[in-house]
């Protein structure tokens, strides 16, 4: 197997054995990259010289002796909505095309602290916004398994990455499903931790009180590396939670015995697709046969599309319009060129600077947030988010983990449902509810459909838990090994 | 027909805390070298995150205190959006529908004696950056972005310019004993914004309201006030109508103008700041506040009268500055000391030094302890008036002990009958006519006389010995 297949974990005890050293590996994923991004365009930058000079010197250290963090040597891609200090960080959008970040993201800081090397920047839908990367200013990203197939977003250039081992680990960002549905349509595994356990600072908000940032990888085990490493309190961020991490690989293997997983008829309609519904069932059967109890459990609210969209896209949009004010022109990124008064300025700027996606939403959230509609609407959504939140408290007296699909179908074809922004936004469908409720959920790869794309399935656990959540999926992987 | 004036205040405060009310940087920034307090926070980029800044906090809620005003336990932080280059981040971060502190009051001198003013909220939010027009270009420095803001909103029960002015006064006072802010508008520390309606004498309807920014001083609150009532008056007598608009107040022409009125219709979309968690404050971290707070103004100013009998001009002077109320206290409490001839002493003297220097108290040469000696020495008859002044000039350049400078300028008084009969007798044969006249009954030219042994003696005369040898002498 080449270098720039295997996973992180494997990679880690070759490097200490000396086997292989950070240089070649780093040098076989920017080979790969070579290889296949001018088709898959997973990167919107990559830093080879850079990522080249740091593995020059974990070898360093390492032929020295020198302790070296968690992640010494590996290679991971961030998704362009983090932070570097130092590098273009353009959110996908033509407005920050050219906008250096000043500072590093606390996920960033601590991913240098644990020795991992930064190897480029993931193309994503503009600023967070979409479902299948084609809302990017650098064109679209292609699903590694089929370049006619949508990678899914907005994490897309990430699981890509992954997906096509142009990188060892990549982080994402979820607001609805960000991570999670990308994963599931690339046949990767990827983690939304719970709101508050990876700090946002430095994280581009698209909708603030939604967003986490989350692991991609190759399997289980390295999520829960990853994990391990951005994982904790950060006084930066006012909303992270101040409680100690946990060891995620400690009980990793531990299998998962006595432990109740929950199936909700919610998430199973009339008109779920077959092959969808199939994989999940089937999932929560081997998982029965591993030694897990299977419970059936109701989510009124938490479980139906209806209810769980509606608010998602009233809250996240809200919070958008607000966050994404500040790209005026005024202090970086895109200025509209010519002598324009202020409001021609602002008009110009932030009409050539943002693309349809992120100016459709960015109206409908100012419209919601509005004098005479915020009460029928964003106050309205956040009352639902409430009961979609108890909805889930109550799910989890009965059972440790949910099971469902992650999406309703597999990735779609590129073009598909542009002009349906509704249709696209459906696809949300599983995940939006888990950031309303600020859970954990993770996104397995577990069969194929008949079209050869992955089925993923999503699990879900209580606030904090993801230890019990990742040995789940683990157990889950193994049956599908 | 005769009006009733009816006004309500927006006070902005900008606090005193070390940092910014959500990052770190300085919060000072005047006269600072532009954008050189800034942070990837207060400049709103991508990815940045605030944090509250517990200080700014207690200072708000201690003014809270200060003003009668509830404290809410739980506060949540609000968006209000608008787009304008002085804000980094395209809402100002602030308090709306849940205000840290509610339903206060504070108590003003009207004509018809005190009044209460009621403070309907007290909180929080942060400042914007500074604007420079320069020709074609606009410059702006972010170093005040994001500067704690304190804004106290009272209600409708203002009556006057003069109520205006003295409420101003007030919260000033009050903000600086707290050492909440400097409480100076002449660098913006302080803004006022006044709601002016008018309506007959004994209606209980509101007039239609005219919003007043941009009171940049004292005088410009009176002023624009005043300006303001007469020109609504105009409108309704001419019978027009009030119209619901925002002025600015122009200083220097001295006039109210319509400042462009979107106002009106702007939106500012308020909803929670999903960045930070609503704030819950326990009742512990609340009376540990009400604890932190100094003896306020009011309070201060009804002990002085107790304790110290002064009466209610001198007091008001006392207090205006707890710095120079504490040293007045200092020197009141030395044991032999006075208490009305200490105020007299620090209204007067220590005030016009001061004034025309423009120093503070705590810069004082003179010690509190050194005054009561001064006035002692006055007291016992050491020194008389004139010396005492020339004692407090060298005090107030250099320091030092009165007594050694009486001492080096040898001025002390003199009292020895004997020695003042020669200087009398030498005054008078050299002034054969005054002497004359008054003889003659005309007693006032006696402190003509008396200047003249002052002079002799070169100011050290005891005047009121004097004064006897020179009437024993003549025989009048």
């Amino acid at each position: 197997m080449a270098l720039n297949e295997a996973t992180a974990h494997e990679l880690i005890t070759r490097l200490q054995q000396r086997e292989v050293t950070a240089r070649e590996l780093v040098q076989a994923t920017l080979d790969r990259i070579d290889a296949v991004d001018g088709q898959i365009n997973a990167f919107i930058s990559i830093d080879a010289e850079g990522a080249l000079t740091h593995a020059d010197e974990i070898d360093r250290r390492r032929a020295k002796n020198e302790p070296l963090g968690p992640l010494a040597g590996i290679p991971i891609a961030l998704k362009d909505v983090l932070c570097v200090r130092g590098g273009r960080t353009t959110c996908g959008s033509k407005i920050l095309e050219h906008y250096i970040a000043p500072y590093d993201a606390t996920a960033v800081a601590q991913l240098r602290a644990a020795d991992a090397i930064i190897i480029g920047k993931t193309n994503m839908d503009e600023f967070a916004m979409g479902s299948s990367c084609e809302n990017s200013y650098f064109g679209p990203t292609l699903n590694p398994r089929d370049p006619e197939r949508v990678p899914g977003g907005s994490s897309g250039g990430s699981a890509a990455a992954v997906a096509a081992d142009e990188t060892i680990l990549a982080l994402g960002t979820d607001t609805g499903g960000s991570v999670r549905q990308p994963a599931g349509y690339c046949g990767v595994v990827g983690l939304k931790p719970t709101y508050g356990r990876v700090s946002r600072y430095g994280l581009v908000a698209y909708a603030s009180s939604l967003d986490q940032i989350g692991p991609i990888s190759k399997d289980v085990e390295d999520t829960a590396l990853l994990l391990q490493a951005i994982a904790g309190h950060d006084p930066r961020d006012s909303t992270s939670i101040d409680v100690p991490v946990p060891d995620y690989l400690a009980g990793l293997k531990d299998g998962i015995k006595g432990l109740k997983v929950g199936l909700a008829q919610e998430h199973f309609p009339a008109g779920l697709d077959a092959e969808v519904a199939t994989a999940a069932q089937s999932a929560a059967a081997t998982l029965a046969d591993a030694g897990a109890e299977l419970v059936d459990v109701q989510l009124p609210v938490a479980g139906h599309p209806e209810y769980c969209i509606g608010t998602y896209y009233l809250i996240a949009m809200g919070e958008a319009s607000a966050n994404l004010t500040r790209y005026d022109g005024v202090k970086y990124g895109h200025r509209a060129e010519g002598d324009l008064n202020l409001q021609e300025m602002y008009l110009r700027t932030r009409s050539e600077g943002f693309g349809e996606e992120v100016k459709r939403r960015i109206m409908l959230g100012t419209y919601a947030l509005s004098a005479g509609y915020y009460d029928a609407y964003y106050r309205k959504a956040q009352q639902v988010r409430t009961l979609i939140r108890q909805d889930f408290e109550k799910a989890f007296t009965t059972c440790d983990i949910l099971l469902s699909p992650v999406a309703p179908t597999t990735a779609f074809r590129l073009g598909e449902q542009t002009d349906d922004p509704l249709q696209m936004y459906l696809n949300d469908i599983y995940t939006a509810s888990v950031n309303l409720a600020g859970i954990p959920g993770i996104s397995v790869p577990y069969a194929n459909g008949a079209d050869g794309l992955p089925i993923g399935i999503q699990l879900l656990a209580p606030p904090l838990e993801e230890a019990k959540l990742l040995r789940m999926a683990y157990a889950l992987e193994r049956t599908t090994a | 027909m005769r009006y009733e004036t009816v006004i309500g205040m927006e006070v902005h405060v900008e606090l005193q805390t070390a940092s910014k009310m959500f990052c770190g940087c300085a919060a000072d920034h005047f006269q600072v070298e532009a954008n050189t307090h800034i942070c990837p926070v207060c400049t709103a980029q991508p990815g940045a995150l605030p944090v509250i800044n517990g200080r700014a906090m207690e200072l708000t809620a201690m003014t809270g205190l200060a003003l009668h005003c509830q404290i809410r336990p739980h506060n949540v932080f609000a968006r209000k959006n608008y787009l304008y280059p002085d804000l980094p981040k395209g809402y100002q971060v602030s308090q709306y529908e849940l205000p840290l502190c509610e339903d206060g009051w504070v108590e003003i001198t009207s004509e018809d004696g005190p009044k209460k003013i009621g403070v309907e909220r007290v909180h929080l939010e942060e400042d914007t950056g500074k604007l420079q027009h320069t020709g074609r270009a606009s410059l702006i420095d972010y170093n005040r972005a994001g500067v704690p803001l304190m804004e106290i909103v009272t209600d409708a029960s203002i009556r006057s310019a003069d109520e205006a002015f003295d409420y101003l006064n007030k919260i000033r006072q009050v903000v600086r004993y707290l050492g909440a802010s400097s409480g100076d508008m002449e660098k913006g520390a302080m803004r006022c914004e006044a709601n002016i309606s008018i309506r007959p004498e004994g209606s209980d309807e509101f007039g239609t309201k005219v919003e007043v920014k941009n009171l940049n001083s004292f005088r410009a609150v009176r002023n624009a006030i005043a300006y303001e009532v007469e020109r609504q008056q105009q409108v309704i007598e001419e019978g027009g109508q009030v119209r619901q608009v925002t002025m600015g107040w122009d200083e220097q022409m001295g006039v109210t103008r319509e400042q462009r009125s979107k106002e009106t219709s702007e939106d500012y979309r308020y909803f929670p700041e999903p960045d930070l968690l609503d704030v819950h404050l326990e009742v512990e971290w609340i009376n540990r506040v009400g604890r932190e707070l100094p003896e306020l103004p009011a309070d201060k100013a009804a002990r002085f009268s107790e304790i110290y009998g002064l009466n209610q001009k001198d007091i008001a002077v006392l207090i205006e500055d707890a710095a120079v109320a504490a040293y007045f206290e200092e020197a009141a409490q030395h044991s032999g000391a006075d208490p009305k001839s200490v105020a007299n002493w620090v209204t007067g003297e220590i005030f016009r030094r001061l004034n025309d220097e423009d120093v503070l108290i705590a810069d004082a040469k003179v010690s509190p302890a050194a005054l009561v000696e001064l006035l002692a020495l006055v007291k016992d008859g050491a020194i008389n008036q004139n010396a005492a002044r020339e004692v407090f000039t060298e005090l107030w350049e250099k320091g030092g002990s009165p007594a050694a400078i009486v001492e080096t300028k040898g001025l002390k008084q003199i009292s020895d009958t004997s020695e003042l009969d020669e200087a009398v007798a030498k005054v008078i044969e050299a002034n054969p006519d005054a002497a004359e006249k008054i003889k003659d009954g005309n007693l006032k030219t006696v402190q003509f006389l008396m200047g003249q042994v002052m002079k002799e003696t070169r100011g050290k005369a005891n005047p009121q010995l004097v004064q006897e040898l020179i009437k024993k002498q003549l025989r009048v």
